[in-house]
């Protein structure tokens, strides 16, 4: 599961070798440790004209996270980030000036940097003029992010309706985007409208919550279950009966519970639900993370192949979110956050199936947005790229090497990642994000 | 949550008044109730858990436990368990698991041991610490491996050896080594030869068997049902949430879901062979040796509801019977058959009061002359000094998820899937249902049991 070149290409001789030869080198990336700073250095706040009253207000609540905020570029500074704030532009002539003025101090950023633009929505904008400029920042910031290097990735928040960019959602997904917590997310535009609050406890943001892993045992689920604990919440992990004694060591490492389930089973949203009911009263953070694969060309393919599936990574997050809500099981603000893929976006070769099922996780996150946001909710999902996990760690050699270096950052996702991802969905400072799909991707050049 | 328990208990008194225990102390009976389990599938010796200790297999199961109610950290306030067959390493077998699980480490623990009714015993021996409030809750296990027997050295050479280990001088050490003879180097394996008799358990239940008449047809067909029984609970779900994985396994490595009444009859017998009357046990109709670990968590209600965990069923009574076998006066299995009457009489219930019987297949005629002496007018008369039989059982409500001779018998975790088995089965039927169990053991012991859905 480990990358050996990341390792080789960053200490002695080999990164020598590695410089010389001209051969891709990807970082370290800087991923989240308790009690480090949320950027490696100085954060310089840029805007352009109109924007300035929106930049300094976003620079004043850096400032409350005890961030070291510069307002004019110095090219001599090694900056740990930079916040574009573009929410005013109203031509696309307004993003020379910015721009030019971020370019001035990249050769400076930090490794692990983050470049973050805020900007706005270009189907809200008042005039064609603005909507191009709003759109052109999209393109600016994808290609922005596959030049910065030393791990640093370029990401945008972009505001629809009239959230302001100091709103909690807008400062939260801000947050995450500079934070070491979206290590492997890269050239990701991440639309937020208002609602969510500011957590109590940044490091707990899920203090209280009860969350719901489905294919926890291990892998990727493993992690979320992990990753939801360290920031709070009271997890139940669910897996497959046959896994049950990799999902009971989970359980306990996170002093959470088991629950061997099939999620495809009839009753498995019954028994969820009497679960969660049971031992904490309600269900807040629902994490569809159970998922198979059973690649064959579409001319291979057969029941036992296309069926299971369908049925365990599209058919089971419908129907048991749909019976979960139904049976008013969730609590006041619940939060379903699914797994997609970039198969689902991009399609790949021998998935047919996989990709039905993956694709069909976004229809049903856009689809259900409404219905959670009645139940004062949110439905999202990630969509990750490359991560090392067992499953990948099979893929024959040559094929995983060009698969993992095929994005921005030149490396497989860990777990973590993806975790991470869906601990920020899930958080409350995540409450305007709805609807979406994240990609956790290190900006894959698949399906971009 | 005081007022919660006297309703439940009321309730409880209300629908058996003749069930309820004997008052404690102050007056309020409190119920010692099953909250659930968890057992690691059984496998056949030198199966998969050849390389699994007791301790490695007692620790799986507990884990699975703790993880199946969430009590990672939790102190609990005693655990009980123990193994028949047992390393002199192994003296604090229970506490080492228990510091080898996600259990808090201040959590105590004990070991018991009463032969297969060692689970049993554990199980009782809590439920009545949490009815006395000394407990507000325990988890009794029990594990046994017979891949990872413990083998000693013979007695002669044992003394020898300990001889060398007092001796001071090198000429005193020497004569010590020089005593040790070829033959001492033998060693000497468990086996289940009962140390009275010389006889195996299987030897001496094919003598009750023969007193009987206990057919093999009767026999083979009770051990089908046990392996379709088994077979169809796996298949509805009924162990997701008794059983969890272990070492690869995940189901009983001894269930044959397919066997069939043609199959049983082509094993040949291995036990009575020498007897007169013709030889009627095979391999097929006895358990084989396994390995295995089971636990049961056990709470007061209290406890239970604070945690938002389910009731199960309450551990009503229990009672111990032994047998006089050694005389040959009485089958070295049938304790159970002795110790139902009394547990019945002092619950105020008969035989027939029940909706379903766990009664262990150490063999199935050990079930079958259960069965029997129940049913004998003379037996229930003049050995068991009752008015007349305790009569026949609904046999459909026997075992009705299998037994030993399809899940296997770790010895000492019989007890253990017993129970969370039944308690499960008795949640499920719903209130008033009520469940009897007999477990028998070496020594012409057993243990036997009234629980009732909570």
């Amino acid at each position: 599961m480990s990358d050996s070149y990341v390792n080789l290409v960053n200490s002695g001789f080999t990164k020598t070798l590695a410089k010389r030869l001209g051969l891709p080198r990807p970082a370290h990336l800087r991923r989240h440790r308790q009690g480090e700073p949320l950027v490696p250095g100085p954060v310089l706040v840029v805007s352009d004209a109109a924007s300035g009253d929106a930049a300094d207000a976003v620079a004043q609540r850096l400032l409350d996270w005890d961030l070291d905020v510069r307002r004019h570029a110095d090219p001599a500074e090694r900056h740990g980030a930079v916040v574009v704030v573009l929410t005013e532009v109203s031509a696309p002539a307004d993003l020379g000036a910015p721009m030019l003025e971020v370019g001035s101090v990249l050769r400076g950023l930090r490794p692990g940097g983050r470049v973050v633009i805020v900007s706005r929505a270009p189907e809200d904008a008042g005039s064609t003029a603005t909507a191009a400029a709003r759109q052109g920042i999209d393109g600016m910031m994808r290609s922005l992010a596959k030049e910065l290097r030393g791990g640093a990735t370029g990401n945008q928040v972009v505001l629809t309706g009239t959230t302001a960019p100091t709103a909690p959602s807008a400062l939260g997904a801000l947050r995450f985007l500079l934070s070491a917590r979206s290590a492997f997310v890269d050239g990701q535009p991440l639309r937020v409208a208002d609602g969510g609050a500011e957590p109590a406890d940044w490091e707990r943001p899920l203090a209280g919550q009860v969350a719901v892993v489905t294919g926890a045992a291990r892998g990727i689920g493993a992690a979320i279950a992990r990753t939801l604990a360290r920031d709070g919440a009271t997890l139940v992990v669910v897996d497959v009966p046959a896994a049950g004694d990799a999902l009971a060591q989970v359980a306990n490492e996170v002093r959470g519970s088991a629950l061997q389930l099939d999620v495809t089973a009839d009753d498995a949203a019954d028994r969820l639900v009497e679960h969660v009911r049971s031992r904490h009263g309600r269900l807040d953070l629902l994490v569809h993370n159970a998922g198979i694969l059973r690649d064959k060309l579409l001319a291979n393919m057969k029941p036992a192949t296309w069926d299971p599936v369908i049925a365990v990574n599209v058919t089971a997050p419908l129907t048991i979110t749909e019976k979960v809500l139904a049976a008013g099981a969730f609590g006041d603000a619940p939060r379903v956050v699914c797994l997609a893929s970039t198969s689902g976006i991009a399609g790949n070769r021998g998935q047919t199936n996989y990709g039905a099922s993956k694709a069909g996780v976004i229809g049903m996150v856009r689809a259900s947005a409404a219905d959670l946001a009645a139940a004062g909710g949110t439905i999202n999902a990630v969509a990750p790229g490359f991560i090392e996990t067992d499953m990948t760690s099979r893929i024959p050699f040559a094929t995983r090497e060009v698969a993992r270096r095929l994005n921005s950052l030149q490396q497989g996702g860990r777990p973590i990642d993806v975790a991470e991802a869906i601990a920020f969905l899930a958080s409350p400072q995540a409450g305007g994000v709805n609807g979406q799909v994240l990609r956790v991707c290190g900006q894959n050049l698949v399906g971009a | 949550m005081a007022e919660s328990r006297s309703t439940s208990t009321s309730t409880s008194k209300a629908r058996s008044p003749k069930a309820t225990p004997t008052p404690t102390t102050d007056g309020t009976p409190r119920r010692a109730v099953v909250v659930g389990g968890n057992r690691i599938p059984f496998a056949r010796a030198g199966g998969p858990y050849v390389r699994a200790s007791n301790q490695d297999m007692l620790t799986a199961a507990l884990d699975g436990l703790v993880a199946r109610f969430g009590l990672a950290g939790e102190r609990i306030g005693s655990v009980a368990g123990g193994a028949v067959l047992k390393h002199s390493k192994d003296f604090n077998l229970t506490r080492e698991a228990v510091l080898g699980s996600a259990l808090s480490p201040e959590t105590p623990a004990y070991d018991v041991q009463m032969a297969c009714a060692t689970g049993m015993e554990a199980i009782v021996g809590l439920s009545n610490k949490i009815r006395l409030g000394q407990l507000e809750s325990g988890i009794a296990g029990g594990v046994d491996s017979t891949s990872d027997a413990p083998i000693v050295v013979s007695d002669a050479l044992r003394t020898i050896l300990l001889d060398l280990s007092r001796a001071k001088t090198a000429q005193q050490k020497l004569a010590a080594v020089a005593r040790i003879r070829p033959n001492h180097l033998a060693p000497s394996a468990p086996t289940t030869g009962e140390p009275r008799t010389g006889l195996s358990m299987g030897e001496h239940q094919a003598l009750t068997t023969a007193a009987f008449g206990i057919s093999r047809e009767a026999q083979d067909e009770l051990a089908m049902a046990s392996h379709h029984n088994l077979a169809a609970a796996y298949d509805a779900g009924f162990f997701d949430d008794l059983l969890t994985p272990y070492r690869k396994l995940t189901r009983d490595q001894n269930l044959r879901p397919d066997t069939s009444a043609e199959k049983l009859a082509k094993l040949k017998p291995v036990f009575g062979t020498q007897l007169e009357t013709p030889a009627t046990m095979t391999a097929g109709n006895s358990t084989p040796l396994s390995d295995g670990a089971s636990t049961v968590l056990l709470a007061s209600d209290e406890w239970a509801a604070e945690r938002g965990l389910p009731v199960l069923a309450t551990v009503v009574d229990a009672e111990a019977g032994a047998t006089d076998f050694v005389h040959g006066r009485d089958g070295l299995l049938m304790a159970g058959a002795h110790a139902v009457p009394r547990l019945l009489a002092r619950n105020g219930l008969t035989l027939q009061d029940f909706d379903f019987y766990e009664i262990h297949e150490a063999f199935a005629s050990t079930v079958l002359c259960n069965l029997a002496i129940w049913e004998s007018e003379e037996y229930c008369r003049e050995r068991l000094g009752l008015d007349g039989a305790l009569g026949p059982i609904d046999r459909s409500k026997l075992n009705v998820h299998g037994s030993s001779l399809a899940a296997g018998h770790p010895f000492a975790a019989t007890g253990g899937r017993i129970v969370a088995s039944l308690a499960k089965m008795l949640a499920e039927k719903g209130p008033g249902s009520r469940g009897l169990i007999s477990v028998c053991a070496a020594g012409g012991q057993a243990v036997v049991a009234i629980l009732e859905a909570a």
